[in-house]
């Protein structure tokens, strides 16, 4: 299986309120961190080490 | 009478009439307020023959471009009234969007309208001349019979509440008089006069911006295409900027400046035209040559009435709730309020239904004004982030956009307004299809090809039985008000898609307003007739549908 590109989220602008909503009142560091937990949570949601591989590359 | 705002034209010139030396004449319904809300209300009770008076301070339009994005629900309602040709013939129709970020294109899109439809997505008009294509309209409708009458020049100065009725205090060039409505509309714009005689509060999430327009005329060929950039890169452009096209070569331009602004010194004309000349030239290097049309800049905040009915007085279109620009959600919210409000109007008025009925008049519009602020306020929020790490996403999205499809929909530069539906409202019955999600209980009904023209051109004012396929129905009459039927045995593929999905027939009641009350494979005429009830707020207390 190779990395999804294409649009594939349902309600887009819900989703984003959602993110942003999360790191409401938090500061930077704090923002730093939550985002470097959510990163990993969904990374080991994915599993797939090549799709991981390619998620780096297309977010580089 | 000192104007509040300079006129673009002239249309509804200030008559001495002779209530002004009379008592007090009493009207069913008066609007306040000749915009495209009072007007489309005005035009919609009096096609129906309802009586109405519609007041303005001026003597025409204002002046200015101001709204000039009228979306495909406000050109299918003025379609209904009879005033859409004109617009569609006048206005522009744009396909091919860029959407840039700082020096840089993020990407391209062409909008591929869907086909099966009448009216585009939306058009690109000028408000005055969509307020000057009602008004011609009614001219047209008062010559048919319709019982219109709009008296221009006469400012409301004064508002007192009866028990059934409302006294107006109306000036003049000629001096005071007054009117009294059973039914008072207030139509009259985001500082509503009306709603501070009232005292009534006017609160939301504000959000404090300044927006510069410039509306330039063209000399030369410039592309038809709307280019939005975040973080412009040409100097003192602000946070945002806006180009798209308008008939009579005419290209809005938006600036979107913040909140702390020297409000004279942006609008120097010098100034103006060196943000101006660095945007056209960006793509090109070269500045076309150009004329200012017209300039101003305003503020937005997205508000809203806490209750959009006060007893016989009533709030419609900016009065009752302020959106920011983006989408487009702000006179073509109100024309569906306006349309929502006929009807129901007009079946109050004739004693068919209860006043009651106009609370979900408000209690729908209301839903419909939080749905546009919640879109308007995240378009804001993306192209203003508000906090370090929100510009970090929304940049990080720009930058994946340009590589990236998945990013595009992330994009927030403002989205189209669509009708809301009105799901779960008490005025709408059961989904016994099980059809398309587009077209279910409480939704607007799309548009389709039938074999003469559209579905919604045989969508009048009145409650429809649409039956499609095999279905089978005949007209209905509950309460005072009968349900007609349009058959279409053989559904277009484009209407059966829409209407259908995988169900081999079905039986619709429309409202009105052209929102779907409930819907069935099969209905015998008892069970429309329950819908119907329930459509107008009479609904049987032991019949639950």
């Amino acid at each position: 299986m190779s990395i999804n590109l294409t649009p594939n989220i349902p309600d887009p602008d819900g989703f984003y309120d959602e993110l942003l909503a999360a790191h409401e009142g938090l500061s930077k560091a704090e923002s730093d961190a939550l985002n470097a937990r959510l990163i990993l949570v969904l990374a080991n949601h994915v599993g797939d080490r090549a799709v991981l591989r390619e998620a780096l590359a297309a977010a580089k | 009478m000192a104007a509040r705002y300079q006129t673009a034209f002239t249309i509804y010139p200030y008559a001495r009439v002779s209530a002004q030396s009379q008592a007090p004449v009493r009207h069913p319904v008066v609007i306040v307020g000749g915009g495209p809300v009072g007007l489309i209300l005005a035009l919609d009770l009096g096609k129906k023959g309802v009586p109405v008076l519609l007041l303005d301070d001026h003597e025409g339009p204002g002046l200015g471009s101001k709204a000039i994005c009228f979306s495909k629900r406000t050109l299918d309602i003025a379609h209904r009234l009879g005033a859409c040709q004109p617009m569609v013939d006048k206005g522009v129709v744009w396909n091919v969007g860029k959407v840039f970020h700082g020096d840089g294109k993020v990407f391209e899109f062409n909008l591929l309208p869907e086909k099966g439809h009448r009216n585009p997505a939306f058009i690109n008009l000028q408000q005055p001349y969509f307020e000057k294509f009602l008004f011609d309209e009614i001219r047209k409708a008062q010559d048919a019979g319709a019982p219109i009458e709009i008296r221009g020049g006469n400012r409301v100065t004064g508002v007192t509440e009866a028990d059934d009725h409302t006294v107006l205090d109306i000036e003049t060039p000629d001096g005071p008089y007054q009117v009294q409505a059973d039914w008072l509309i207030a139509c009259d714009g985001a500082r509503s006069p009306i709603r501070d005689m009232m005292g009534l509060s006017f609160d939301g999430r504000v959000f404090e911006d300044n927006f510069l327009i410039a509306d330039v005329r063209m000399k030369a060929d410039f592309p038809t295409e709307r280019w939005f950039w975040f973080e412009p890169p040409f100097e003192g452009a602000g946070q945002s900027a806006l180009l798209h096209k308008q008939p009579d070569d005419i290209w809005r331009i938006d600036f979107q400046l913040g909140w702390d602004i020297d409000r004279a010194a942006e609008l120097d004309p010098a100034r103006i035209r060196a943000r101006v000349d660095a945007m056209l030239s960006s793509q090109s290097g070269t500045i076309p040559d150009y004329e200012l049309d017209w300039t101003s800049i305003y503020t937005f905040q997205c508000r809203r009435m806490k209750k959009f009915r006060h007893g016989r007085v009533i709030f419609a279109g900016d009065s009752a709730h302020q959106v920011s620009p983006f989408g487009a959600r702000g006179a073509n919210s109100g024309v569906q309020d306006a349309e929502n409000l006929a009807w129901k109007l007009d079946l109050v008025l004739q004693g068919i239904a209860d006043a009651t009925l106009l609370d979900s008049y408000a209690s729908e519009r209301e839903f419909a004004a939080d749905e546009n602020i919640l879109n308007s306020s995240r378009a804001t929020d993306f192209m203003t982030p508000k906090s370090e790490i929100s510009k970090v996403f929304r940049n990080a999205v720009l930058d994946l956009a340009e590589r990236h499809a998945f990013a595009r929909p992330l994009v927030n530069s403002g989205r189209l307004s669509v009708p809301c539906k009105y799901e779960g409202f008490p005025l709408f019955g059961e989904d016994a299809l099980g059809g398309p999600v587009l077209t279910g209980p409480g939704a607007v009904c799309v548009d389709a090809p039938v074999d003469d023209g559209y579905l919604l051109d045989h969508l009048g004012g009145g409650f429809t039985i649409l039956a499609i396929g095999a279905a089978r129905a005949e007209a209905v009459s509950a309460a005072g008000v009968t349900a007609q039927v349009l058959h279409i045995p053989a559904p277009t593929p484009e209407l059966a898609e829409r209407y259908l999905g995988s169900a081999p027939q079905a039986v619709y009641l429309i409202r009105p307003d052209q929102h779907v009350v409930a819907r069935w494979a099969d209905a015998d005429p008892d069970t429309i007739k329950a819908a119907l009830r329930l459509a107008i707020g009479k609904a049987d207390p032991c019949q639950s549908i």
